[in-house]
């Protein structure tokens, strides 16, 4: 299935990465290659085949519903771009 | 270059013992031959100070009779692992200058047990590439050059620092990661022993993110024995990871050097792909030999979907790494370049900070996870998955583990195949089904070809085996008696 300058356009937007509008026809040519590539797993029958979502044949553990870890404002924001009275900082959300 | 930075691990760690030199000359040798071989570009960050640190904190350990494992044993690690208070980039300009207040579980086992830190080694961004020219920090430089040629080569990626750094005598070892073949191919092109153990053998908690289902940590080293001593170091349950196994870790090292003779070893027909250069299959024909001289019976077996699973892999994989990169919205940490608004902010601060492949990847994952292509990709390539992972289960009802090339060539020119993306990604053609099925496989350096450049061998195993892959490398090390090393030129 090839893609077009609209899908790159649409799922630039969808993963929040600014695409500009000179490379959305490139962009769509090499990301039509590989769909292409990929097309071969047509060729495979999975008629009936359970979708393989982990290779870990454990059940997820449980553990007891406690706190155990945080209370360390000052190691969270550490790395903020911007943070200010132990809150991060960021563009406003809300009109 | 000292002769220090020429020992094993082993051989390091038994000098220690005897007091022959203490860790802080060992680690001083090391940290000369790092600042020398600068023009590889294999350390993005060197940490001189802590190394002495953590050397001479081990040194007062040992004349205290409390030596680790691993103690005063300097290693290079991967920057895909996070350290604590030491820069940790995944080789992205997304991360800046991010300072993990952290340590990630792997790399906090090599401390418990006495390793030293000598800085963060270079890899392809967010561990997506296959000749470390992905890295925002450019690429690596493999130690390795063709017979009477000076053409940069690749060291192979992503674990392209780590590779190079052990084989350009560096580092005794080195930390590595691997979704699709990121520890064997930099292996094989390097001369280096490397392995990804089992799915779940090693703790994810602190390292940075790619492919949740398929990432999985393993070490690369100059011996099978030192891989068995670090891989033993690193593995173990962590309640901080929900897929790490709570199994018991065997004592890897002793499984080396173990008779191999009686097992049953699987070549599967569907690996003698076309287009493959004579020497590589001559290359598996001799390893078949050597294991056969092993006391090993050969198996012909057949994995039917093996040419499936790259394009499965490049659903699944970039499917997972679109889901995972969504933290990197420049608020918490790292890169934030302001836009207009929340959304623009997002989106400049993305398209500034991931490089090209990694862009490319989040696209193509986001695309397949998209409403109405769900079903057609990432649906089908989960259940490709199924097939590939049942073909093992299949051979491995007949052998106890499999023989395989390791990379379909040595390593090639930096540059050579970077404008053609499925050219590259064909690199992982015979180590990416091993992540698909969560097996363990191990990459030994078996020859050279006529260019004078290493070529591996791949042995894959059963889930949890890593043992018996220890005993077979074993074995093909002590046949193949790889000596050829690269000739310093940097």
């Amino acid at each position: 299935m090839a893609i077009d300058a609209a899908t790159v356009r649409k799922v630039a937007k969808l993963a929040r990465i600014a695409e500009p509008e000179d490379r959305l026809e490139p962009l769509a040519r090499e990301l039509s290659g590989i769909l292409n590539w990929i097309e071969q797993l047509n060729e495979v029958d999975t008629d009936g085949v359970e979708p393989m979502t982990s290779v870990v044949h454990q059940g997820l553990p449980m553990r007891e519903d406690v706190v155990t870890d945080g209370g360390d404002p000052d190691k969270v924001l550490s790395n903020a771009p911007k943070s200010a009275g132990g809150f991060f900082v960021v563009p406003k959300v809300v009109e | 270059m000292s002769e220090l930075t020429k020992l094993t691990l082993k051989a390091a760690l038994e000098g220690l013992a005897a007091k022959s030199f203490s860790a802080a000359e060992l680690t001083q040798a090391h940290m000369a031959a790092v600042e020398a071989a600068r023009p590889l570009n294999a350390f993005i960050l060197e940490t001189p100070e802590k190394a002495l640190d953590m050397a001479k904190a081990s040194d007062a350990r040992r004349a205290r009779g409390e030596a680790g494992p691993l103690d005063g044993a300097p290693l290079g690690i991967k920057d895909l692992f996070c350290t604590e208070g030491v820069r940790s980039t995944a080789c992205s300009k997304i991360l800046g200058n991010f300072q993990p207040t952290y340590e990630s579980t792997v790399t906090a086992n090599l401390w418990r047990d006495g390793a030293v830190m000598l800085g963060k080694l270079n890899l392809d961004e967010f561990a997506m590439g296959s000749s470390n020219e992905t890295s925002a920090f450019g690429p690596v430089v493999n130690p390795w050059r063709a017979n009477g040629g000076n053409a940069k080569l690749t060291p192979g990626g992503s674990s392209g620092g780590s590779a190079a750094a052990v084989a350009a005598e560096l580092c005794l070892g080195a930390t590595a990661t691997d979704t699709g073949g990121s520890i064997r191919q930099p292996a094989a092109f390097t001369g280096t022993v490397g392995i990804k153990p089992t799915y779940g053998r090693c703790s994810r908690w602190g390292i940075v993110a790619f492919a949740s289902s398929l990432d999985q940590a393993g070490p690369i080293a100059r011996t099978v024995e030192d891989a068995a001593i670090l891989l033993k170091s690193m593995s173990g349950h962590d309640v901080k990871d929900s897929t790490s196994l709570d199994v018991e870790v065997p004592d890897f090292p002793s499984f080396v050097g173990k008779s191999v003779k009686g097992l049953r070893i699987g070549v599967p027909k569907e690996y003698r792909v076309d287009n493959m250069p004579p020497e590589i299959e001559k290359l598996w024909e001799q390893g078949i030999a050597w294991l056969k001289e092993a006391g090993c019976e050969i198996v012909e077996v057949s994995l039917p979907h093996t040419k499936y699973a790259l394009p499965a892999y490049y659903i699944v994989a970039p499917a997972e790494a679109s889901s995972n990169l969504a933290r990197y919205d420049g608020m918490r940490y790292g890169l934030r370049v302001d836009g207009a608004n929340l959304t623009e902010t997002y989106e400049q601060t993305r398209a500034e900070g991931f490089g090209d492949e990694v862009k490319r990847r989040i696209l193509i994952g986001t695309y397949v996870l998209s409403a109405g292509y769900y079903d057609a990709y990432y649906l089908k390539a989960q259940k490709v998955r199924r097939r590939i992972a049942d073909d093992f289960d299949q051979a491995f009802e007949k052998v106890d583990a499999l023989l395989t090339p390791t990379a379909p060539s040595a390593a090639f020119a930096l540059g050579e195949k970077s404008d053609d993306p499925v050219a590259m990604y064909l690199n992982d053609i015979f180590t990416v089904t091993v992540n698909l099925a969560g097996l363990p496989g191990m990459s030994i350096p078996a020859g050279v070809d006529a260019n004078g450049l290493p070529l591996g061998l791949q042995l894959i195993g059963k889930a949890l085996d890593e043992g018996t892959l220890f005993s077979l490398g074993g074995a093909l090390e002590k046949a193949a008696d790889f000596k050829a090393k690269p000739q310093p030129w940097w």
